[in-house]
């Protein structure tokens, strides 16, 4: 979440500590150092990546591939390490 | 009009698990400790003879106990659970979070020493423990009141502008396991003075207004993970939600009094209008005092007293107003503040009067601890001292230990 956003008044969000928001507006990307990089020329659409990913940032687009989602990637590198075929390459975010 | 009640012998447990009977609840999960036993045993014989509803489950521990009352709270369920000293020192971690989910429980809490060396007699040290939790807490002064104030809790902690666990505390064996009469509403009455849940509404993530519950079909997350950007907030509405309760706490007090013939507020003053002198104290100790209170005032001596039922939410104004024109008060505390100036229930008596222009002089006397007696003699002791400090307008040493050897 950016320091610029207003964020709301004790009386304005819900109680119980309920979120009042969906964790997909929550960004968290930002956590990342290294971020994968996927070389489609070498991928095999196996979907390791999509499986082992431990926060789900890394979608199958309509035509197969994978893609990550650089809002919530954390950079952790396990895609890198699984794919079969080393064609994802972690680069300095 | 007071509708028409049934005189049963019972002691505070048992007039306890009586009120729980009658209200029925979705789920107790306790287990059993010394001396709230009693609570535990009656109630599952209730199970066990099909008399209540209840899905009672019996826990490995009392960090277990309110863990589950919080799960079931939290799907909807009315919970309860019971337990003293040590047992309520295990749960520590979980009043927190069932005060911070915002979660209706009651539990009732028979006043127990703490450890060590063991002792299973009463004092207040293990509610004390408890008193920054975010629980109400209330204090009764004899069985009848712990029968009446466990069925006046539910609608407390339920109250949409509170939403708060309630504790229960009565004076572990002095009430606990003494017998008594104790006047019961029927049923019916008690069914639909408590009557059902009613949730309070939330915005779920998705913007959309549901019910404060976990339901399928509209899914919420209680109390996930705050960072500093809104942990101070939701404890900003716990701090709302008890500055709220003192209002609540006095008109459920007055509606029960409506249908029992016995009224309940957040203090209660005894004789006190015109009294000079006065104690100022919770529980069980306070009755005792009254027959102290009636003694001196036969030998002309304005004494009075103000028991404090409600220490949480802790009613400033009615302390204020009730015992500002005093020349000077004892404030009785059965718990050790070990290193503090003075008990707990002394702190804040004397805090509270820091702002005004006129107050009585004040002094602390610590009792009762691991069930020592406090006899009428004891407490006249405590009289005399106070009327010793009116005359002089001196207090000689604030802290006293009353009844301890030497």
């Amino acid at each position: 979440m950016s320091s610029e956003e207003k964020l709301p008044g004790w009386r304005e969000i819900p109680i119980a500590g309920v979120p009042y928001k969906p964790s997909t507006e929550y960004k968290t990307g930002d956590w990342k150092v290294y971020k994968p990089v996927i070389n489609y020329e070498k991928c095999t659409k196996c979907m390791f990546c999509h499986t082992y990913c431990p926060d789900g940032a890394i979608k199958i687009r309509e035509d197969g591939f994978p893609e990550p989602d650089y809002d919530f990637c954390k950079g952790c590198g396990i895609c890198a390490e699984e794919c079969p075929v080393k064609a994802i390459e972690m680069v300095k975010d | 009009m007071a509708v028409k009640q049934i005189v049963m012998g019972l002691n505070g447990d048992e007039a306890v698990a009586y009120a729980i009977k009658q209200v029925d609840p979705d789920v107790v999960a306790a287990y059993p400790i010394t001396p709230q036993t009693i609570i535990v045993e009656r109630f599952s014989e209730y199970v066990a003879n099909g008399e209540v509803h209840t899905e009672f489950v019996a826990v490995e521990s009392e960090h277990s106990a309110l863990s589950a009352c919080v799960g079931a709270a939290a799907a909807g369920a009315r919970a309860f659970t019971a337990t003293a000293a040590n047992g309520l020192a295990l749960m520590w971690e979980i009043l927190y979070i069932a005060a911070s989910c915002r979660l209706p429980i009651v539990m009732a809490i028979v006043n127990r020493a703490l450890s060590a060396p063991i002792n299973i007699h009463c004092d207040h040290s293990d509610a004390m423990g408890a008193r920054d939790s975010g629980w109400i807490q209330i204090f009764c002064e004899n069985s009848q009141e712990a029968y009446d104030s466990t069925i006046q809790a539910w609608r407390i902690a339920e109250h949409p502008d509170v939403q708060l666990p309630v504790m229960v505390c009565l004076d572990g064996f002095v009430l606990s396991h003494t017998l008594e009469n104790v006047m019961t509403l029927p049923n019916d009455i008690v069914k639909k003075f408590v009557g059902e849940r009613k949730f309070v509404t939330v915005k779920n993530h998705f913007g959309k207004e549901v019910p404060l519950i976990l339901d399928p079909e509209n899914p919420i997350t209680i109390g996930p993970l705050d960072l500093y950007d809104f942990y101070f907030e939701h404890k900003m509405q716990q701090i709302d939600a008890m500055g709220k309760a003192p209002k609540v706490i006095e008109e459920i007090g007055k509606e029960y009094g409506e249908l029992s013939g016995r009224t309940y507020g957040l203090v209660h003053p005894y004789k006190l209008e015109d009294a000079e002198i006065a104690i100022v104290g919770l529980g069980s100790t306070m009755g005792t005092a009254k027959i102290v209170v009636d003694k001196l005032r036969e030998k002309g001596v304005k004494a009075g007293l103000l028991r404090v039922r409600a220490f949480r939410p802790f009613p400033v104004r009615q302390i204020v107003e009730n015992l500002k024109d005093k020349k000077a008060i004892g404030v009785l505390d059965r718990a050790a503040s070990f290193g503090a100036y003075g008990g707990p229930l002394f702190n804040e008596v004397r805090n509270v009067f820091y702002d005004q222009d006129i107050r009585p002089l004040i002094s602390n006397y610590i009792y009762g601890l691991g069930g020592r007696d406090m006899p009428p003699q004891r407490l006249m002791t405590i009289f005399e001292d106070l009327q010793k400090i009116a005359e002089t307008r001196r207090i000689e040493k604030t802290v006293k230990y009353i009844g301890v050897r030497g």
